[in-house]
Formats: C-alpha cells, structure tokens, sequence
C-alpha cells in the first residue's frame, strides 16, 4: 500500500519546484505521509506522534543540498532520525565474569523465545563461548522436550527437570552449568501474557534468584500495535537489557523494532532471519530503519547520489552545456559517474522526473549492458574524435567497434543519439533568453549530472 | 468467564487504558473533529489498521450527519453497528454433515496452529464427537509430542509420523485412518510457516491436494490462525495463504491479552475472510465460537 514511500513524497513535492529551503508548508505534506508510512509499517501511534514531531523540527528551514530534491531531503532526514532512535548495532552480549554469564529469554507466546534460546547458544559457541540451556518452560506442553531436542541438535548441554518450579530449575541449571564448565547459561523461560500477574511475578523471582546478566525480550517483528504495551510491562517487572527480533525474514515493515526500542530504551541484540539455526544475525539499525519506512535501496541510492556526484564537476557540466560545449567524453564521463552509483534502472526510479526523460535518453539506458557498451565505446576514440565526432569517417568508425568489441551499429547509434542530445541542448539553450536557468535547473533534476 | 468478560478483563487492565479512553471519548460531549480524529486514533492503536480505520470513520461522520445525531453516545452504538456489519457473521462457513468432517489448521511460526488444534479436538469432544488429531506439524522440534499431550488431555485419537517426514505422506494415511475408523471430524495441525516461502506454500497445497483427492470435498474447512498481537502484516498473511489453497476462516487467538485484534477487521473488510474462533488462554476449554457482536462490544464498549 505505501510500499513506496519514496515514490509518495517525490510526489508530494513535484508540484513545489526551484525552492531553496524547506517551508513548514512542504514539511507539513511530507508528515502527513511519513505518518502513514509509520502506522502501516505497525509503528505505535503514540511513537509515530513523537517521531513525526521530531523530524518536523529538523526539517523545516533547512536547506535543500543541491544534488538532492525537496523529498530526498526529507526521506534523508527521516531516516536519519530513525537510525539514531534505533542506536547502534550491539549484538554483543555481557562478557564472561565469574562463573558462567547468565542470560534469561522472556516473552509473550509464540514469539519464538526457545527456537531463538538455541539459536543464540549456536551464535554464542561460533564466538568460541560454550553455552548450557536451562529449560524453564514447564507449561506448555512439548516446550521442554523441543529444547532438548534442539540443544541435542547442535550439540549443546540442556538441563531440565519436569518435577520442579521454574524457580528451582533456573537454580540447578545455573549450577549445572557452572559444574559443567560452561561461560554462558540461558534460561529458556514459558511464554506469558503481560498481564498476567502470577506469571509475571514468576520472572521476577526467577530473576531475583539467578541475578541474570543479561534479560532478553524475544518479539514477533509481526507485533502491532500492542508491541509497546507487553514490552513495557517486560521492562517493568524484570528490567530488560536488551531485544531480540524474530520472523524477520517475512515481509513484515517491523514497526514493532521501534516501538519497543522507544519504551523499553534497551538495544535491539539480534535478529531472527529464518528457521535455521544458524539464521540469527546482529541487529543493523540503518537497515531496519528502511525497511520500517519501506524504501529499501533508495536511501542508500539517495547516500551514493550525496558522496558521488561532484558539486564542481556538475557545475562545470552545466556551464558547458550552456555553452553548447558539450562532447562525447563529458557524456562518458557521466556515464562513469551513472554507473558508479549502482544499478541504472534504481537510479531512474529515484530520479524525480523519471518518467520524463527523453525517449532517446531513455532508449539508450534501458539496460547496463548498454551503458557499458557507451562507455567502450567512448573510450575507444581518440580524443580528437571524442571533441569532433564529425570526422568519424566509415574506417574510423570500424576500428572503435572492433577496439570496444560492439558492431558498427551499436558506434552509429551511440552517434545518433548523441547527436540528439546535443540537438536538444540547443533547443533548451536560446543563449541569454530569460527562463533559461530553470530549464537548466529542471534538467540536473532529471538528470543529476 | 465468558469470552466477552475474559476480553473485556484483558482490556481493563491494559495500561493504556483503552477502555478508559473509549469510555470518556464517548461518554459526552458534542460530536467534533477532535471526536473524530480521536476515535480514528482508537482504532488505529486497536490495529484496525489506517485505511480500514478511515474508512470506518467517514461511515460514522455520514451516518450521524444523515441521522442527525448530536450526542456521542448515539454514535457509539452507529459505530458498533458498523463494526458489526464489517464482521457479518453470515458468511461463516457451516459445518458440513459430511463424515469425516475435515479442517486443515495453517498460519504463521508461533501463531498458535497446535493448541489450537487441540482445543478445537476439546471442543467437538465436549459435543460426543470421533475427532482424530493429525500431528501434521513434522517440523518444529517436539510440535508432535505438544499435540500428543493435548491430545491426550483432550481425550481424542492422534496420528502421527516420526518428525521430519513429509506431511503429506502424513496426510494420506490420516485421511484413510480417519474413513477406516470412522471419524465423526479430524483436525489436522500444520508446520508454521511464513508467507512469503514459496516452498512451504506450496508443501501447504500439496497437503490440500492430497486431502481432496483422498477424501471429495475435504478439507471442508481451512481455517488461518492468527496472533490477535500481530499487526497490519496479518493482512499479507491471509492474502498470501489464501493464495496457496482457499481459507474458509480465521481463528484468532491469544485475544485474553491487551491486544485487541482489530486487525481482523481489516481481513475480512479487505479479503472478506470471516472469524470463526478466537481463542483466550491456554486451557482446554479456551476457545469459543466467534460472536461479532460480542467482539465489537468489548472493542467499543467500556
């Protein structure tokens, strides 16, 4: 629905053009999305107020980076405000003190705590710690016997004792971790209700008892908006230090992630990528800030786009356009630059106007390959060819297809278009006529060169 | 307890104070946009979800201008209305008098498919009737030992492979097992799986091709079990499960918690998926048949 919340805020801002800075009027629009966005992407209501607040806050009055659009600008705040709400990547856990370091998983059912227990003692034994499980589930039926299983399938020690209280089990667990040698104990606990006080109150003692030195929060990336809610009261009745996301390989935005980060202020640890074992990984906030927002590529397009194109050079470009001074080599080394920025088709979609470039350009750029066969091309001229394409005589013109390894073909229509665009220029270039700055300007927007 | 009062107790309780706020917003006052742009906010933090919640709302503003209603009161029971129009129990898929009745259990990792299964087994068995549990759940570590407990409690039949075995393999003697012993209903749990692994969806088919041609007409019913807890992602899950094989309904569970499963309004508003059960705990007995105006009460009501 907003898979594309790039798209929606081009859009938003196609119609306000050639402005410097950003007025609360073009903030407003973009809010309004970002807002949506936010709220289908599960991000609690009352953290999507906050957030949008606080982007709204930087974002007025500044100024628009040239190599940008208004809605790039934007995006890249959001982002950026986002990244730093979700801190940084700490997939680190407490390090080995005296005795074993004691890490117990907490959670609503279902959420994946004893699966992500496993997964983390297979993370903990590839950084060369050795874990021991301790299962505290004796509620649900089959929960005890999955742990063991699972431990067994990696090749890990598991206590358990279905006679006792989870209390009591933490206990020898601990210990028997401690006799076994083990660095790391985890405390595989039963799912509970937030609001289920006895429940509760039972990770609390267990907490009291095993003093642990790391208490995990095990969430459904698919949570809504109730996220902020369980996770509060997690907070509340044992003091996290940190969250663990699971299911994240479906196609679930993840709001959750920044919901609990918000009301819980722990680190999110990890996150769960599939059924695998193996399929944890260290939790990466650039990334799951584009994912919330869902615009995947595009920020990190929107970065290249900042790092690569040279503020000088595309002036310079302009300058010689306007002087009808434009050559094959400027065009190479646009292309140079193009590709340097990733895949051709991703940079046409961010391009604002995309849809407006000229058939000819865009019949060039359909595929990389063609790009690439632009630039051999190029590169296969001499120099004085490059700034004199008129002397490409048929000779000329069969020693740049063998020397690039295209077809005269491809040289002659390379030459076409060129000779098009340059055509275009002109028309767009009445030397010293008034107006012709914006046309320049609406030009670098849909082409950032 | 009733469903309705466990719900309600849920809601209650829940910090933010749902309940409370519905309960103010509607207790008095004249009908503003502020009332709107609250209420609009109610629904959305209930994961009604922002298009479904809009569009409720602009319902409510045109019928309370074509009632001219003025108090806040009245319209709370316009809204419930139009709550319970969207959840329209009619569709509901009946039961068939077919023997076996078979119904296919499929959802999401953690979703809550094997309890499910089994107190669903607990459900028909407090009606006198043969069900036959089918552990179809050959993946997860000891999800076959869970339903055999359950099954068990429940005191109804289990069949079952060794874990790791293919599911539909599993299916196909089920399904003659179930007509060798005359079943009255089975009940067959599934391995969880997200939506977007083409495998899985498609071992789900398979599982579902298998069943029909073993048995015309079978699964009678297949029923989505959603986490009441999950967000506007539940939406892609039914689309995307209803994509591999047809979904008759939903069972919406953990509804005894603070989340308030609005989202499945949004699934039948947008997929036309009607909820058949909704579970609130982890007893036996937790699972009743699903009442929209029971469920749209104690979303609204305080």
């Amino acid at each position: 629905m907003f898979s594309n919340l790039a798209e929606k805020l081009q859009d938003t801002f196609r119609r306000l053009k050639g402005k410097g800075k950003l007025t609360e009027k073009d903030v407003d629009a973009a809010m309004r999305e970002i807002r949506l966005a936010l709220l289908e992407a599960d991000v609690n209501f009352k953290v999507v107020k906050e957030f949008v607040n606080s982007v709204r806050e930087r974002a007025v009055g500044q100024e628009v980076m040239s190599s940008l659009t208004p809605g790039q600008q934007v995006i890249k705040i959001v982002n950026e405000e986002m990244t730093s709400l979700m801190g940084d990547t700490q997939s680190a856990l407490a390090g080995p003190g005296k005795g074993p370091t004691r890490v117990m998983m907490v959670g609503l059912q279902g959420s994946g705590k004893t699966t992500t227990a496993v997964k983390l003692a297979a993370h903990l034994r590839r950084e060369g710690r050795s874990p021991f499980l301790v299962a505290a589930d004796i509620y649900r039926p089959g929960a005890v016997k999955q742990l063991e299983v699972l431990s067994e399938s990696i090749g890990e020690k598991c206590y358990s004792n279905l006679e006792a209280d989870p209390v009591e089990i933490c206990r020898e667990g601990l210990k028997m971790a401690d006799r076994e040698g083990s660095d790391v104990a985890i405390f595989d606990t039963a799912g509970r209700l937030h609001i289920d006080d006895e429940m509760m109150s039972e990770i609390g003692a267990i907490k009291n008892d095993i003093k642990p030195d790391e208490v995990l929060l095990v969430v459904d990336a698919m949570t809504g908006q109730d996220a902020v809610n369980a996770a509060a009261s997690f907070n509340e009745a044992v003091g996290l230090s940190g969250v663990i996301l699971t299911k994240l390989d479906g196609d679930t935005r993840g709001g959750a992630a920044l919901s609990v980060r918000k009301v819980t202020g722990c680190p999110i640890k990890f996150v769960g990528v599939g059924e695998k074992i193996e399929a944890l990984e260290p939790f990466y906030p650039d990334r799951m800030a584009s994912r919330i927002l869902g615009m995947g590529d595009v920020l990190s397009l929107i970065e290249k786009a900042e790092a690569t194109i040279d503020q000088d050079k595309a002036r310079e470009m302009e300058k010689k356009l306007r002087q009808q001074q434009f050559t094959l080599e400027d065009f190479r080394d646009q292309m140079v630059q193009l590709r340097s920025m990733g895949s051709l088709d991703d940079i046409l979609n961010m391009l604002p106007e995309g849809g407006n470039i000229p058939k000819e350009l865009k019949q060039m750029s359909l595929n990389e390959n063609s790009l690439k066969r632009v630039e051999a091309i190029i590169s296969s001229m001499t120099r004085q060819e490059r700034y004199n394409p008129s002397i490409l005589n048929s000779s000329r013109r069969r020693r740049i297809a063998r020397g690039s390894g295209t077809t005269v073909q491809d040289v002659n229509r390379l030459l076409n278009q060129f000779s098009q665009m340059q055509k275009m220029f002109k028309q767009m270039n009445p030397a010293g006529k008034k107006g012709m700055g914006k046309k320049m300007k609406k030009m670098k927007k849909r082409f950032p060169f | 307890m009733s469903l309705i009062d466990q719900f309600k107790n849920g809601l209650t309780r829940s910090k933010s104070g749902f309940m409370g706020r519905l309960g103010g917003l509607f207790s008095a006052g004249e009908i503003n946009d502020q009332f709107y742009e609250e209420l609009e906010e109610i629904l959305i933090s209930g994961d009604v979800g922002v298009q479904t919640s809009i569009k409720l709302v602009d319902k409510l503003r045109t019928e309370v201008k074509n009632r001219r209603i003025k108090e806040r009161q009245e319209a709370r029971e316009l809204l419930l209305e139009l709550v319970i129009e969207i959840m329209d129990p009619g569709r509901a898929p009946a039961e068939t008098e077919e023997k076996p009745h078979v119904i296919l259990l499929v959802g999401v990792n953690g979703s809550g498919k094997t309890t499910s299964a089994a107190k669903l087994a607990g459900l028909y068995r407090r009606d006198e009737k043969e069900v036959l549990l089918v552990a179809g759940d050959t993946f997860r570590a000891a999800a076959i030992e869970q339903l055999e407990i359950w099954a068990d409690r429940a005191d109804v039949e289990l069949i079952k492979q060794q874990a790791g075995s293919d599911p539909s393999a599993l299916y196909f003697d089920a399904m003659n097992a179930a007509k060798a012993r005359n079943m009255d209903v089975v009940i067959g749990d599934t391995a969880g799986r997200l939506h977007s692994r083409y495998n899985l969806m498609e071992e789900l088919n398979k599982i579902y091709r298998v069943i029909g041609r073993n048995i015309p007409g079978a699964p009678h019913r297949v029923l989505l079990v959603v986490d009441a807890t999950t967000g506007q992602n539940a939406v892609a899950q039914a689309r995307s499960f209803n994509q591999s094989l047809p979904i008759d309904g939903l069972i919406l569970t953990k509804l005894d918690g603070t989340a308030r499963g609005g989202i499945v309004i949004n699934i039948q508003d947008e997929l036309n998926i009607p909820v058949c059960y909704v579970g609130t705990g982890e007893k036996m007995e937790d699972l009743a048949p699903f009442n929209p105006e029971d469920f749209a009460r104690a979303l609204l009501e305080s």
